[in-house]
């Protein structure tokens, strides 16, 4: 069971989805607009939000910033316009997942799920685990491990870069460990797909670069020669080598 | 001019044989020769020639060539000697074409004109014996076609300073008059080409400007013949063109957009609806039937008509030029069996892949192409659906054949328009129409073709074509380890996805599958894919 925000402004599309989740027994609260979201956001406490991104007043990307600014939330995006533009925009706005409607419950489910499991721990691959509860990984001979000027603490979940904590979105947080658990391993951007946003078909690659975009601004010391996350054309993506 | 001259003479020569040549006793003396020659000179006239005569291989009459000169009358030979203008390359060639010849010398700066003329009896039965006692009327005639030669040969020579002269006067007179005419017609004539061809030069640049695509492009139009009128109506046509054009794109464009936003308007209700298809599908079994069959019907056409509007987005995509190409390289055999794997078609399909054949494409566009013919072939086709993939020439092919009843030989020109239907029977085959034209404009968009055909064996065949490196660079790739690369440190291991079987694409899987499906476009000619394979292999990796 989940708390699921939604913020959705068609009715229609409000009802069903709120039906389709409360049946699959999360437990939903609804919202019109971006600024009542906002609101429900502190009263609800959700462990996820579904937002769409054409709301009247509040765009959906602004939403999306103002729950980043203070929040590790998962965020998903549930939005009519599936083109990689704005795809991208919704992503490089903080957004975890982004799903283009219309999308069955199972979909929904499926990605919520996702974005909410906690890491996959070493030799990933539990991307088939069924069942909403974290697989929290198992945690290392020392949980947390330092590469140059970054510390990842494998079982706190918690990165910090010269002593200072880095605060990043859970599909940040995943891909970082997800990658950093095989440092020096090359993974193409369709694996990454699978491993860290499970998604089961050829998804759009972009999820990927966008992520990684995100993650490399808040941890590099300059994200266009990147020294952790590096990427090896025509292949894909490797942690390090330092 | 000469040649009117040679002709008249011949025939002159031939007229006064045929009216002396009777009078001739045969075989002619001496004397009867110098007759001859006499009356003959005689009747030359106004045009004065000389004639000589020569029965067989005796003497020449009169004398030996060009003795006994004597200047005829007109004395416009001048110092020149009588028979020098027969030259002895004349005699042979008359007596050995047996035909009157002539032929024209200079002689001393002077042309003339010598002329051989066999003689002929004229009764095709004359006999020339030689004894001529015979008593018959043998008459020679200068009649070539008829009879036997008879022996006689008749030469004429003359000058032809007239005719030179005559030609002298009028060579003269052109230059004199014609020369300067022409000069002086040449420079107006230039300026007036000039000025006529400059305006049309420029029209017809502004013809290829115009169907080059720059239809604002006018002319200016300066005086009042009849070339201003054609610009003007030259700048007439441009409007009309571009005003066209423009309307005619206006509309392509609001069509398409309409297209587009119709779809994505229809999503958002799809949305509400998708959402509640499995609360409806759940609770069905436990509503009264015809309730139930609703609510299923519902339910499928739902979904139907989400994958409809989705396939209706793509292709306003790529009517909007908007569709991107994401290109990666990719294990060709991962890919492909991954597409299989998604949609759980494994053990249906039959596969003939290359391990570690490594290509670059848009992985999600290719899944989708390989995975609507593959469930083309399943849906359509009979099993078992073969699934084919091969390196050659720098293209990358990847065949889908089916055992199925093959393609309407009239269908195949339209398996790809969008919404055709094959036959009825298809109609509502649960896809949207655009498959296959969606199909299309993905491997188009990889710079390849898409081509159905039916094989020879039975079943159709669908063959995807695209470079193995749209943009240059890293051609294929080979790596033993058949998994996703030993490239640049650190070894890939792909998780789930082993070398499971896998198969090597040896020459005898290649070459059976060239003798399954020759013919299907130059298909035979091809097959030779393994070996042309090991020779392009190269390990270019960085």
């Amino acid at each position: 069971m989940t708390r699921v925000l939604l913020i959705e402004d068609d009715p229609a599309v409000r009802k069903g989805v709120h039906l389709a989740l409360r049946r699959r027994g999360h437990e939903v609260e609804a919202a019109a607009s971006g600024e009542t979201g906002l609101l429900a956001l502190d009263r609800f406490r959700p462990e996820l939000v579904l937002l769409d991104l054409m709301l009247p007043g509040m765009s959906g990307l602004e939403v999306c910033r103002r729950i980043r600014e203070t929040q590790q939330i998962p965020i998903i995006i549930l939005s009519a316009r599936g083109d990689d533009i704005d795809m991208v925009v919704g992503l490089e706005a903080g957004a975890d997942d982004y799903v283009v409607k219309p999308a069955s419950g199972e979909v929904l489910q499926a990605r919520m799920r996702a974005v909410l499991r906690r890491v996959v721990g070493e030799g990933g691959g539990d991307a088939g685990a069924s069942g909403g509860s974290p697989a929290v990984s198992a945690p290392s001979a020392s949980s947390s491990v330092t590469y140059g000027a970054l510390t990842i603490d494998r079982a706190g979940l918690l990165v910090t870069k010269n002593g200072r904590d880095v605060v990043l979105a859970p599909s940040e947080l995943k891909l970082l460990l997800f990658l950093s658990d095989s440092p020096g391993q090359v993974f193409s951007r369709q694996q990454l797909l699978e491993q860290v946003w499970e998604h089961s078909f050829y998804g759009d690659v972009r999820l990927v670069d966008a992520c990684v975009m995100r993650l490399r601004a808040k941890i590099e010391d300059d994200s266009r020669t990147p020294a952790y996350v590096q990427t090896v054309r025509g292949f894909g993506y490797r942690f390090g080598p330092l | 001019m000469l040649a009117r001259t040679q002709n008249t003479a011949v025939h002159d020569l031939r007229d006064q044989m045929q009216s002396l040549g009777p009078d001739l006793p045969f075989p002619p003396r001496r004397e009867d020769l110098q007759n001859l020659v006499v009356q003959l000179d005689r009747a030359g006239g106004s045009r004065n020639w000389r004639t000589y005569a020569q029965y067989e291989d005796g003497p020449v009459v009169p004398g030996p060539w060009g003795a006994g000169a004597d200047s005829s009358a007109g004395g416009t030979g001048g110092a020149a000697k009588g028979g020098a203008a027969v030259t002895d390359g004349l005699r042979k060639a008359v007596r050995e074409q047996h035909a009157p010849i002539f032929q024209r010398v200079d002689r001393d700066g002077q042309p003339w004109l010598a002329i051989g003329m066999p003689v002929d009896f004229t009764d095709a039965d004359g006999r020339g014996d030689g004894a001529g006692r015979t008593g018959s009327k043998a008459t020679p005639s200068a009649a070539p076609q008829q009879g036997k030669p008879s022996g006689l040969i008749v030469y004429a020579e003359f000058p032809l300073t007239d005719e030179k002269a005559d030609i002298s006067a009028l060579v003269t007179s052109a230059q004199a008059g014609a020369l300067p005419a022409l000069a002086l017609a040449v420079v107006p004539a230039l300026f007036a080409a000039r000025r006529v061809l400059r305006p049309v030069r420029r029209l017809r640049e502004a013809a290829e400007r115009i169907t080059s695509g720059e239809l604002d492009t006018r002319l200016p139009v300066t005086g009042r013949d009849e070339l201003a009128d054609l610009t003007v109506t030259f700048n007439e046509m441009a409007r009309a063109l571009e005003k066209d054009d423009a309307e005619l794109r206006r509309m392509e464009a609001n069509a398409r957009r309409f297209a587009a936003d119709v779809s994505h308007e229809l999503r958002t209700p799809l949305a509400a609806m998708s959402a509640v298809t499995e609360v409806l599908d759940e609770d069905a079994a436990r509503l009264d039937p015809d309730t139930a069959d609703a609510v299923r019907l519902i339910s499928d056409e739902t979904t139907k008509l989400a994958r409809m509007v989705e396939d209706l987005i793509e292709v306003s995509r790529f009517d909007a030029g908007a569709a991107d190409l994401h290109l990666d390289e990719i294990d060709v055999a991962m890919a492909l069996r991954k597409t299989l794997q998604l949609r759980g078609w494994q053990d249906q399909v039959e596969t003939d892949l290359p391990e570690g054949l490594r290509a670059r494409f848009d992985p999600r566009r290719i899944d989708v192409v390989v995975a609507n013919l593959v469930g083309n072939a399943l849906r359509h086709g009979g099993t078992p659906v073969r699934l084919t993939a091969y390196a050659t020439s720098g293209r990358l092919r990847i065949d889908v054949a089916d055992q199925g009843p093959g393609i309407d030989p009239q269908a195949l020109p339209h398996v790809f328009d969008r919404f055709y239907k094959a036959d009825a029977a298809r109609a509502r085959s649960g896809g949207s129409g655009l498959g296959l034209a969606i199909a299309m404009e993905n491997v188009r968009l990889h710079g390849g073709t898409l081509r159905a055909a039916n094989a020879p064996g039975g079943g159709a065949v669908f063959t995807v074509e695209v470079p193995v490196d749209p943009w240059g660079g890293v051609g294929v790739e080979t790596n033993g380890s058949g998994a996703d690369g030993s490239g640049a440190g650190g070894v890939a291991s792909v998780p789930g996805a082993g070398g499971a079987g896998a198969r090597d694409a040896e020459a005898e899987g290649v070459e059976a599958k060239g003798a399954e499906t020759e013919g299907v476009e130059a298909k035979g000619a091809e097959t030779e894919g393994a070996e042309t394979k090991g020779a392009e292999i190269e390990d270019g990796r960085p």
